[in-house]
């Protein structure tokens, strides 16, 4: 047997694939063969590293080397330099945005070291296709555990101990939802696994799915033992096709060794998983939409109770779980409740993930313990604002949620601060604005997502957020009245008192939470037909400041609909009537002499 | 492969897996660990650093010292003494042992791996490597 003196592990999540990471792998092997260290050297394919914006994603280790945005062409010089010298490639070692300088050991990026890995405990770290390596993580051992060492009672007391909330947005606790459905009795009972992940910025299920789907076989599995189930079905949609791949995979290959199927290690206990295709609406997310949606029913929701606890799948008792609530089961059961329960703040326990976008620097998937500031995750681990910008807000919550500002930066965030704060966890989106982000157009991005989304059910929701889209649309063109600003308000109020499932009633969240901090942006809107952020381009005005114009005339020859005038060498005028905005004048001007405002 | 009968059989295919993620586990741990760092450059590897390389691996992995990661570095600026190996004791200065050869190889593991004592043939450290 070759035994390997480092490791390669190049991602193969859905970000660095489509970027072509498993041609980096080919050539990789393409090299150590060429030099005869194809024995010293294994080259892996792992799951997503958090990092994908600068994906292709490589790393060394023992010496923990972290390339960034590596070319296939590059795999000859990693080998001959890195792997057969020992002199790391400088120019592919990622560079902290602010001071530019290389970091040649990931353990000392600004990215990792605030992180704590619970739920993407494996991810960027195994091959997920080899249910070896994640045996050798300690994989199954906590189903084995469970299944030989307590009774379901004892499962769902340490789920309840841990104090584990769902992860798929409502934060409801764990243990206390499996105690439900196993105290209602049936002859045949479901264990869910809500894989829909429908939230437009977040992608953290399908990293979890791509890069350790054992976990949630395997979370699963306890799932059915501590409930009394012994089905399981994985709801995901069918834009995934990397997580269903590897899903799969993960499913035959724990049958093939016994940990799913009759009889799992002899205890008696039969279980097995199957999967369920979704088309890709918001609303089936929900989870009684997302059971009728299983059912072969339309994927509207239904009002609760009856919860699934009770009455689910083919109305019997069934536990829905998130796919990050999933991947914390195992770890909590090997490493205990008390364990678990020490982290985070007293009423959120553990971790959260959190997919980071917008105007940030390193723009990724981050887990951090629940009580991190804000300021912590957008400053320390996000690299502050891209370009040196001013933060202005960051959207928490996905479509559901809010923004949240600059007095909310040092609030530790959980589920209970975030509420509070107007916003919410949601699957854990978090997309951060600067200065240049308009936020009646922000609000205006979500209702029009909801509008969309709306199965229209129910009329607050198919009506009203309708509404509060051509509302918000007029506003944004400058067309809009005080009066609309009020009937914006008392709107969203009505819907979200009124709206039968989360769709409608948190669809308003994103106006509410903006429309008092922001008020006065919203009026200049209204009032002063201006955009503050200038990001509304029918309120933008073009201007030809007079003390720079040169008189080249290149910007009247630009115009389309010839709207500026004037004489060479002498100032020229833009005629705001007839001016379409497009902006060509701006590009075209050398001397800075046009502005928008 | 067939089907494991028992957490008993699942336990011991962990231990047996364990060394396929074993360097990564290490790596991750990096601050906890002893680092042997071999000079791999072409002056080291004429000398025979490879070898001395497979040499540590074997002795680490016979000993089953699992707070030791050998690892490799371009070179370290002591040609004459090649092949050099630096050992990197957490909380301690680095220690940079020249002329090593395979007999070295497992007095430095016996002596100062595992007991901390210091022996013949220590370079001065006179400069930090370009990666510190
Ligand atoms: C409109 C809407 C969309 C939802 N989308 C998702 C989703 O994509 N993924 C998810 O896990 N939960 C989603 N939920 C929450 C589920 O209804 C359910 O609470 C969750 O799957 C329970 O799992 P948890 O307790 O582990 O969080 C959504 C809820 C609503 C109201
Ligand atoms: S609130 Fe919206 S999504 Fe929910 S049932 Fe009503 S119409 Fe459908
Ligand atoms: S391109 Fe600029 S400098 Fe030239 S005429 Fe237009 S505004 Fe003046
Ligand atoms: S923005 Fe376009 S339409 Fe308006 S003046 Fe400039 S070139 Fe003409
Ligand atoms: S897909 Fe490669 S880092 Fe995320």
């Amino acid at each position: 047997m070759s035994r390997y003196k480092m490791h390669v592990l190049v991602c193969g999540g859905t970000g660095c694939v489509s970027s072509n990471s498993i041609q980096i792998v080919e050539n990789l092997k393409k090299y150590l063969k060429e030099n005869g260290i194809e024995d010293e050297v294994q080259v892996l394919k792992t799951g997503c590293f958090g990092f994908c914006e600068k994906g292709p994603i490589v790393k060394i280790l023992p010496d923990n080397t972290f390339y960034v945005q590596v070319k296939p062409e590059d795999a000859e010089i990693i080998v001959k330099e890195h792997l057969i010298k020992g002199r790391k490639v400088e120019r592919l070692l990622y560079k902290e945005p602010n001071t530019q300088t290389a970091i040649d050991d990931s353990k000392h990026m600004d990215f990792y070291k605030k992180q704590m890995r619970v739920a993407l405990r494996n991810c960027g770290f195994i091959d997920p296709d080899n249910i070896e390596e994640y045996i050798a993580r300690d994989g199954y051992q906590a189903l084995g555990k469970a299944l030989t060492e307590m009774t379901p009672e004892q499962v769902i007391e340490e789920v309840k101990k841990s104090g584990l909330r769902g992860r798929g947005g409502g934060g409801f606790p764990t243990g206390l939802k499996w105690e439900f459905a196993y105290k209602n009795k049936s002859d045949q009972k479901y264990v869910v696994c809500n894989a829909d992940e429908g939230d437009p910025g977040a992608f953290m299920d399908r990293s979890i799915l791509e890069g350790d789907p054992h976990s949630i076989v395997e979370a699963m599995a306890i799932c059915g033992y501590a409930i009394g189930a012994n089905k399981g079905l994985v709801y995901i949609r069918a834009e995934y096709p990397l997580a269903v791949k590897r899903l799969k995979k993960a499913i035959e290959d724990a049958r093939e060794y016994g940990l799913l199927g009759k009889n799992i290690l002899d205890t008696g206990f039969d279980f097995d998983i199957e999967i369920k295709y979704g088309a890709g609406a918001f609303v089936c997310g929900e989870e009684t939409a997302l059971i009728h949606s299983m059912e072969g029913e339309r994927g509207e929701p239904t009002t609760k109770p009856p919860f699934p606890a009770e009455s689910g799948y083919w109305g019997k008792p069934t536990n829905v779980n998130n796919v990050e609530t999933f991947a914390n089961i195992p770890v909590i059961l090997l490493k205990g409740a008390d364990w678990f329960s020490s982290i985070g703040t007293e009423k959120s326990k553990g971790t959260k993930v959190f997919a980071l976008a917008g105007k940030i620097n390193n723009v990724g998937l981050i887990e951090v313990p629940m009580g991190t500031t804000l300021r912590e995750v957008i400053f320390d681990i996000g690299g502050g604002i891209k370009g040196g910008k001013k933060f202005k807000a960051v959207q928490t919550g996905g479509p559901s949620g809010g923004c949240l500002t600059e007095k909310d930066l040092d609030t530790p965030i959980d589920f209970d601060n975030l509420v509070a704060k107007g916003s919410m966890m949601g699957s854990g989106g978090m997309i951060v604005m600067d200065e240049d982000d308009c936020m009646p157009s922000v609000a205006k991005f979500y209702l029009e997502f909801t509008e969309d989304e709306s199965c229209g059910k129910c009329t607050p929701c198919r009506i009203g957020t309708k509404r509060l889209s051509e509302l918000l649309d007029k506003i944004t063109k400058g067309q809009g009245t005080m009066e609309d600003l009020e009937m914006l308000k008392t709107l969203s109020e009505t819907i979200k008192d009124t709206a039968l499932c989360g769709l409608g009633q948190t669809a308003p969240n994103p106006v509410l939470s903006t429309i008092d901090t922001f008020w006065d942006e919203y009026v200049a809107h209204v009032k002063e037909h201006r955009c503050p952020a200038g990001q509304c381009s029918a309120l933008l005005q073009y201007f030809i400041l007079e003390e720079k114009c040169i008189g080249c005339t290149a910007c009247s020859r630009v115009c389309p609909v010839g709207a500026i005038s004037g004489k060479v060498k002498s100032t020229h005028v833009i005629d705001q009537d007839k001016c379409i905005k497009c902006g060509a004048c701006y590009e075209k001007c050398k001397f800075s002499a046009i502005i928008k405002k | 492969m067939g089907k494991i009968k028992s957490l008993e059989e699942l336990k011991q295919l962990r231990e047996q897996y364990k060394s396929k993620v074993d360097i990564r586990e290490k790596g991750d741990q990096m601050e906890k660990m002893i680092l042997v760092r071999v000079a791999m450059a072409t002056c080291g590897i004429a000398s025979g650093a490879r070898d001395v390389m497979d040499a540590f691996i074997d002795e680490v992995a016979n000993r089953k010292l699992d707070n030791v990661v050998v690892s490799q570095t371009g070179c370290m600026g002591y040609c004459y003494a090649e092949p050099t190996v630096e050992v990197t004791i957490p909380g301690k200065e680095p220690v940079v042992f020249g002329e090593v050869n395979k007999d070295r190889v497992k007095e430095i593991v016996d002596k100062y791996i595992i007991h901390g004592e210091l022996l013949d043939g220590i370079i001065p450290v006179t400069h930090k490597t370009v990666d510190d």
